[in-house]
Order: structure tokens, then sequence, then C-alpha cells
């Protein structure tokens, strides 16, 4: 199944999905307890009595989960609410070790938000209509590849603070999908509220999705798929769904609301054995934990103190910097990069060679080393200052190439590394004539040509100084020299 | 020096001194418990008692001896209600489930206890999990009634009621969901208290139903268990749903007047069907009342009659989900099956008596989809009725409530064998809990040798006052009180 061949299937079809996502909030400590979160510690150390679910143990609710919650929910559009339910979702399972998930249900922390996913042809915004956010605890792990012919249960993760975003049924194509995904991580990045790994699971995403002739306004049944391990995984999984479902609807078939399985490896989608479907989770709001009240005023504090949206800081970027889409998109794809870059511009008050420098150098270092903005060992007031060197004509740009590959290995301030390499422009007369005696000595045919007028051959000439002085040459000086030594 | 006559109030005060010793009072306890607690017609009393363990914690106190101001519980020995979470006797809720269970860590009730100087005193026989009225329905077999051995102490906490009757020691914790701290007091003729709901941690509580449960104190007189309360009481971060209100001097209540004071005397909780002993008993005490200055006044809290129905809804609701952790996974009984399913079936049929089965079959059903709006919302708009209640009768000026704890005496072990008559016996109680409100019982005489208690119940966070008219009743009564 190709991609032309749902584009062919999507003119008398519709895809209709909505999207739940679970996020892990980036709290040092678990929702309910003071264990770590830690990702990657060794089984079953990151344990206590509350989330193992000892007999008489209760729980206590981490502030801090609440505010990334609410920082999150705001960034979404949402109304967070002055007062939320917590309840329990009930249902066996060796890794959710209470028998119940604490969650939110039919009081939950945020309601209402919307955001905007990209643009039609006409310019009008693409939205994707969040239904709510809500608070609950992530569960234990299962792994069944470790003992043959058990099961064994890792509880680290029991407990971990998470946020559902359930989205509306807004998008209408895998692609729409995956931008809505984009967008919401971005967003979640710059709030800093989570890992949003999928990865390292920090971010899952479970996606409803139903097929309707066009025209049809009704909602078909949907289904819904689970366990892809990534954005272009759920824009495949949606797409094989779909063509699996109008296969069935255009046979005369229906379609029976199901949980799906997305095998990456394979490329399909297979109906999950067991019935979520038919699970009754007997809600009931959570007795051990009062209800969350949160006042209007310290909500309004939150909307106040939030971080610099993503969309925010691409108009700023654009008209505070004077730069194009193509660099605002480059530059502020990532928070901490677009941090970065805006004290490196700010610092060296030249924003067009800040960005050029940022999306050149850095990214390339970057990419070749697999390396992180945040460790990146060139500080922003370093690369401001390399910058600052150039432009007052302190070094040469091929000369700061240099010196930024040393800053790079090392982490030393540029002004000292160009004392200490003799990377400084050098334009003083006396050394670049001596230069240029011996470079007019060595090549006498170039000069006698560039005397009788071959201007042309002025580059040849500095070029030989250049790389005489080993890039230290100051060329600008140098042209006047060869100038006023030539007559011309 | 035997702890059998000890006031809490005199054990304090003797250790402080050095005039008896903690491992004394405790080596007298462990023996009075010996004479009367082991054999085919012992008293059923300890499910676990370890003499090292007493032994140990009672050595612990003497660090407190050089102390100016003597602790509050300082030599006091404590016998715990086996769903608190305890360090090193196991913590079994009666329950086959839960056989050898050893807590890692230890209720927030008895850290205080311990940082009071009091010493954790072995665990004491309940109805499996809490479920019950009469220490029957326990893996450990019955607890017998101290004051008429073949009668139920009542339950759930009966193995605490029967150790402070025995004279084994003068205080004990139990907890309370529907009355099962003043219900065992009542039918063994002690004090039990249920404070107001917040007023003391769960944490390490094992829950039966969480909106209800609440831990209790016995005592031997009301000095004993105010004294207890004052220890056990107040904010505890680890509990969400306590209240940070300040806690008071239950204790110096005792030089409280009752003058002028308004005590309700409620209509329903004196049907005509009541066994008029029992009545005539509870005429008596309000007249003591009356002597003392108090003013009785007939109140109506016309929800009573729906407290039982919403409580068997609410309490089995949570109780299905409380229960939900004794899978095998983790800890306690795990029976193997063909598969996980097999498994959670085989552990819970063989872990839970037929009781607690019962009560989270009935959970599970009132919280389905299809029957949650019908039975568990419904019970909760019922349960608020009931509270405001108590808040109309309170804010029209009434200062406690008096009422009689049970309609009847201890009743005869095997008895009763219909869940729903069992059910009835808690029918003056489950109110208390169902409104939150604090409630206590104490003895007001005797029928046919048989103690009668006799209930306070007061406004939230009242507990001060409810002690004031507790020590007035007790000075008044005298002897009468067991006679």
């Amino acid at each position: 199944m190709s991609a032309s061949d749902v584009e062919t299937l999507m003119r008398d079809w519709e895809m209709v999905v909505g999207l739940e996502v679970h996020v892990q909030l980036k709290t040092r400590t678990k929702a309910f307890c003071s264990c770590s979160t830690e990702y990657g510690a060794a089984p079953n150390t990151n344990v206590c009595p509350v989330c193992l679910a000892l007999p008489g143990a209760l729980p206590a609710l981490n502030a801090r989960a609440v505010e990334l919650a609410t920082r999150a929910a705001l960034a979404l559009g949402c109304e967070v609410h002055p007062q939320s339910v917590f309840a329990r979702k009930n249902y066996f399972y060796p890794d959710l070790p209470k028998g119940y998930q604490i969650s939110q249900f039919d009081q939950p922390l945020a309601t209402g938000g919307q955001v905007e996913i990209g643009r039609n042809a006409d310019g009008s915004p693409i939205n994707v209509g969040v239904t709510r956010v809500h608070m609950e605890e992530d569960a234990g792990k299962s792994v069944h590849d470790r003992f043959p012919g058990a099961t064994a249960i890792d509880l680290n993760r029991a407990g971990v603070p998470l946020i559902e975003i359930v989205s509306e049924p807004d998008m209408r194509s895998a692609r729409e999908a995956g931008a809505y995904l984009r967008v919401l991580k971005q967003i979640l990045e710059y709030m800093a509220v989570s890992d949003v790994s999928m990865e390292e699971g920090s971010l899952r995403v479970d996606a409803n999705v139903s097929a309707r002739r066009r025209g049809e306004t009704k909602l078909g049944t949907k289904t819904e798929v689970k366990n892809m391990n990534s954005f272009s995984g759920v824009e495949r999984a949606l797409e094989m769904e779909f063509v699996r479902q109008v296969d069935v609807l255009e046979a005369g078939g229906h379609i029976d609301q199901q949980t799906m399985l997305w095998d990456g490896a394979a490329g399909q989608v297979r109906p999950s054995r067991s019935k979520e479907g038919s699970h009754d989770y007997r809600y009931f709001p959570e007795p051990d934990l009062p209800p969350l009240l949160l006042e209007k005023a310290w909500i309004e504090r939150m909307r106040h103190d939030l971080p610099e949206l993503p969309a925010t800081r691409r108009g700023r970027f654009a008209e505070e910097y004077s730069l194009g889409d193509y660099d605002v998109d480059v530059l502020t794809a990532d928070p901490q990069l677009a941090d970065y870059y805006e004290s490196v511009a700010r610092a060296s008050g030249d924003p067009k060679s800040s960005a050029n420098w940022v999306m050149g150098e850095v990214l390339a270092q970057l990419r070749a080393t697999g390396g992180d903005i945040g460790t990146f060992r060139v500080r922003p007031h370093d690369l401001a200052e390399l910058l600052r060197l150039v432009r007052d004509g302190v070094v040469s740009h091929t000369a700061a190439k240099q010196i930024f590959a040393r800053m790079v290995a090392s982490g030393d301030p540029p002004a000292q590394i160009a004392e200490r390499e003799g990377l400084v422009k050098v334009n003083d007369d006396a050394q670049l004539q001596g230069w240029l005696d011996d470079v007019i000595t060595e090549m006498p045919t170039e000069a006698e040509r560039f005397r009788a007028g071959e201007r042309k051959l002025q580059g040849v000439l500095v070029g030989a100084v250049m790389k005489k002085s080993k890039g230290r040459a100051d060329p600008r000086r140098l042209a006047q020299l060869l100038a006023e030594r030539f007559g011309t | 020096m035997s702890s059998v006559s000890s006031t809490v109030a005199d054990l304090r005060g003797n250790t402080h001194r050095g005039t008896v010793g903690a491992l004394d009072t405790v080596d007298s306890a462990l023996d009075r418990a010996k004479a009367v607690d082991a054999g085919r017609d012992g008293l059923n009393i300890f499910v676990a008692l370890d003499q090292g363990h007493v032994r140990t914690d009672a050595d612990a106190c003497d660090a407190f001896r050089s102390h100016a101001e003597p602790a509050p519980l300082l030599g006091v020995p404590v016998a715990i209600k086996d769903n608190l979470a305890t360090l090193r006797d196991p913590t079994t809720c009666g329950s086959r489930i839960l056989a050898g269970y050893v807590s890692p860590y230890e209720a927030t009730v008895i850290r205080r206890l311990r940082e009071a100087g009091a010493v954790p005193f072995g665990k004491t026989n309940m109805d499996e999990f809490a479920m019950g009225s009469s220490t029957e329905h326990s893996a450990y077999g019955p607890t017998r009634n101290p004051v008429a051995p073949d009668r139920v102490p009542g339950g759930s906490s009966g193995g605490s009621a029967a150790a402070v009757a025995a004279g084994i020691v003068p205080v004990a914790l139990g907890s309370e969901t529907g009355g099962s701290v003043r219900q065992p007091a009542a039918f063994c003729g002690i004090v039990g208290v249920k404070p107001t709901y917040g007023r003391v941690s769960r944490f390490g509580l094992v829950a039966f139903a969480s909106s209800l449960d609440q831990v209790g104190v016995f005592g031997a007189s009301v000095d004993d268990a105010a004294r207890t309360m004052e220890v056990i009481s107040g904010r505890d971060p680890l509990d969400s749903t306590t209240a940070d209100v300040p806690v008071a001097a239950y204790s110096g209540a005792g030089g409280r007047s009752i003058r002028g004071l308004v005590v309700g005397r409620p209509t329903e909780y004196f049907p005509d069907s009541l066994d008029p002993r029992i009545r005539a008993r509870c005429d008596a005490a309000l007249e003591k009342l009356r002597e003392q200055g108090a003013e009785i006044r007939d109140v109506s809290l016309p929800h009573t009659e729906l407290a039982i129905p919403v409580y068997y809804i609410v309490a089995p609701a949570e109780a299905s989900s409380n229960l939900a952790r004794f899978d095998g996974v983790r800890y306690g009984l795990r029976v193997q099956g063909q598969d996980l399913r097999g498994m959670y079936e085989a552990t819970r049929s063989r872990g839970f008596g037929d009781e607690v089965i019962r009560r989270i079959m009935i959970g599970t059903y009132v919280l389905s989809a299809g029957y949650y709006d019908a039975y568990y919302r419904k019970a909760q708009q019922v349960r608020n009725l009931i509270a405001a209640d108590f808040a109309s009768v309170f804010a029209g000026g009434v200062d406690v409530l008096f009422t009689p704890t049970t309609p009847t005496p201890a009743f005869a072990i095997g008895a009763i064998s219909d869940p729903y008559e069992m059910y009835l016996s808690d029918i003056f109680t489950v109110t208390a809990n169902l409104a939150g409100v604090p409630a206590m019982s104490q003895p007001i005489g005797r029928v046919d040798g048989l103690p009668v208690g006799g209930q306070f119940i007061a406004p939230h966070f009242g507990e001060a006052t409810m002690f004031a008219f507790a020590y007035a009743l007790e000075r008044a009564l005298g002897q009468e009180a067991h006679t």
C-alpha cells in the first residue's frame, strides 16, 4: 500500500482522527510519593510503600506536577478549572499495583483548548480542538522477554505523573495527525513540562480513527490504534488502518469498535487480543485525595508566567531580528536552540551573522557529534565574542572558523585561542610588505602581468600572501598595499 | 505493680518518677495476657504478641525518663488493631491473604504513640478487613467478650476492646468505618472514641472504606481515651484527608462544666422497638446530665433510617477498590492458577473470607456501568442529607447528641448468621461515619450483667466538648456505669 493509493481512496473517503496523547511530566519525584522519576534506574529501585501499594499507604499529591500540568493546559489554550477531581480507574493488571489508576474522569483539570497545526492554501489556520487535559499516574512496566515463561514487573514507572491530552476528532489525514503531534511536542518542549520522547516513552500516542464517505456528516465507527513508537509510525499506522476500514466498508461490511495494534516492523495493523473495549473501569471519585482546588489568582499567575509559546517566538524572531521564514523555522524548532541563538544575537548585536553561525557551524557540529545544544561546549557569549572579533577585524573569517573548531574542543574563549594560536589578523604594514616581497619574488610572471593591468590576478597574489600568513594577513590592507606598490 | 488497675495518668507519672519501670508494666501486661488469652477457653484477643518486641519497645522508654516533662503516654502499653501497619509484628487484618505479612513501614499513629513514650503491645484480633460487628469473621477465629465469654466482644475492633476490658492494657487503638470502635466499646463496657473524619491520620491504616475510615481509641476510662486521642490527633502530610485544625487539650476537658449546654435527644435513635432496659439506662444517663445543668432537648435527624442502606453501598464500593491490591502479585498469599486471571481468582477466593467476598461483590456491582447512578451516586446524595441533618441540629444550638450506642447488648457467639441482621447492630453508629462527625461510647450501666453503651455525637472537630460531656457523665454515674 503506497501513499498514492491512500490518496486515491481519499477522493471518495474521508479519514477522521482524534488523538489521545499521554505525556510524562518532568518532575523530580512521582505524582503521589517522593520516589525519584529517574528513567533507566535498576528495576524496582525507585519504589516505596505508596507506589508499591503496600497495605495502608496513601497518596499525597505532588504540587509540582500540578504546576506543570496547568502550564501545559494553559499553553494548549485550555480553561483550567478551579476545581477538578481525582478518580479511580479500576482494573486488574500486574503492573498496576493498587488495582486502580488515580486519574481524573468527569471533572478534569482543564478543557476546551485549541492548537493551530498549519495553514490552508487560502492562509486560514487549520485548528485542532483539545477536548481536555487531565492528570493521572503512570503504571509500571511488564517485561515479557527477560525471563522465559514468566513476566517480570518493574514498578519504577508506577506513579510517575502524566497528563493525558485528548483531541477532538478534527484531523482529516495522517499528515494532519503528524502535524498536530509535532506542534504539540514543540509546545510542550517550550513549556519545559516534559522530555516528550517517544523512544523513552515520555510521550505516547493512541489514535482513534474512522472512515466515512465524503459528504457524510455522521462519524463512522472508530477503532483505537495503539503501539506506535514514532510520529511517522503514527502516520503510517493511521493510513494502514484507514485503508483496512475502507476495504471493509466498500465490501459492504461494518467496522467493529476494537483496539488495533501497530506492528512497525511488518508495517501492519492487527486486532489486539485483549478486549480493551469491554472494560468497565468502575470510575468513582478518589476518596484518598480531596478535590484539587486552584485559586483563580494562582491560575492567572501561571498564565502570566507561561514561557513564550513557539508561535509567539516565531513572530518575534521574524520581527526583532529580521529573519526569513526558513531561518525562523530552523532557529525556533527547539526552544533551547532558540534560546542559544537569541543569546548570541543579543550579545553580538548582529542577528544576521548570529543566525548564519548558529544554523551553519553550530548545527553542523551538533549533527556531526550527535551533541545537545544544552551541553554544547561553545557558550553563547563566547560565540558572540568570536563574531565581534570578526566584525572588528581582529580575526579573519577563515581564522574564525579555525578558532571555532578549537572552542568546540576546549571551551576556551575565542580571544585567548586567537592569541595563543597566532590567529590574530596582521595589519602591520611592515610584516605585510615583507610577505608581499616574498610572493613577488616567487611569482614574478603573475606580478608582471598584474602591473601590466591584468586586475584579475590580484586575487591570486593576495591569496598567496594569505596562504603564506596562514590566514592572518588582513586582505583589505593587503589589496591597498598591492595597489600602492604597482601604482594602479 | 500491675497494669490492670493503672490509669494512663498514673502509669505516666509513676514511670517518669521511676516508681514503676516500663519493663515491669509490660511484663505484668504480658502475664495478664497469657493468663486470659490462650487455650480453648481463652479470649483469643491477640493475633500477635511477641514478648521480645514488647520488651524491646519498653526498654526504649527509658530514654524518655530524662525529659523534664513526662512524655504524654510514658510507659503506657497500647494494644494495636491488626489493620494498623507495625514494623515487627505482622499486619494481617485478620485475613489469610495477609498471613505473615510484615509491613516495612509503620502507621503514623503508631509512630506518634512511640514518640509519646507509649509501648505498642501486640496486634489484636478483628473481623477480616474490619468487615463485621462481632470479631467472629477472622481467620484466627472469634474473640470472646471478657465480661461474658460466651458473648461476642463486638467488632470489628473486638480484640482491642477485649484487651482493655480484660485489664491487660489501659488503652488500645481500633478503627472505625461504621461503628467498629463504639459498638465493641459498648459491648465490653469501656470507652470508645471515633474522632472527626480527618482528625487522625489514616496513613498505615489498611483501608476498608476510605471516606469513612478513622483510627479510634479504646480506654478503660474517659481520661485514658482522651489522653491517647491527644497524642494521635493532628494533620499528617502523608494523609491528604487530615485537617489542619489545632488539637485541643481533650484531657483538659475534664475540668469543664456542662452547665447551660444543650444535649439533643434524637427521637429516631429511641424507636418504640428499642429494648426498654436500654432505653431506661439512656434516660437515667440523660437525667444525670440534666442534674449537671445541661438542657435536654428532643431533636430529629429525619434521614437516619436511610443510613444502613447508604452505608452498605458506599462502604462496599470503596472496599471493592481498596482490596484490589491484594492480588497475589507483590505480597501476601499467592495461589497459582492456569494463567494470570486464574492466579487472581485462586488467590482471592482462597485468601478472602465469605463476608469480604460478599462486600467486594456488592461494591463491584454498585460501581458498574449502568448501576453507578442508581446506587453509588444516589447513595452519596443521601449521605449528604444525613450529614445535613446533623449540621442543622448543631446549627440550632445543640452542643452534643446523646443516644444508645447499640440497639442490644452483646449477643452470643454464633447467634447471628444473617448478614443483614448483623448489619443492623451498627444502626446507631454508622450515621456518624457517614456524616464525618466525632462520636464516642461509654458504659452507662448493665442489662442482665451485660454492658450498655451510651453515645455522644458532636459537631465536626467538637471532640473537646464531647469529652467534657463524657467526663461529666462518667463522674456522675460513678459505679452505676458498671452495674
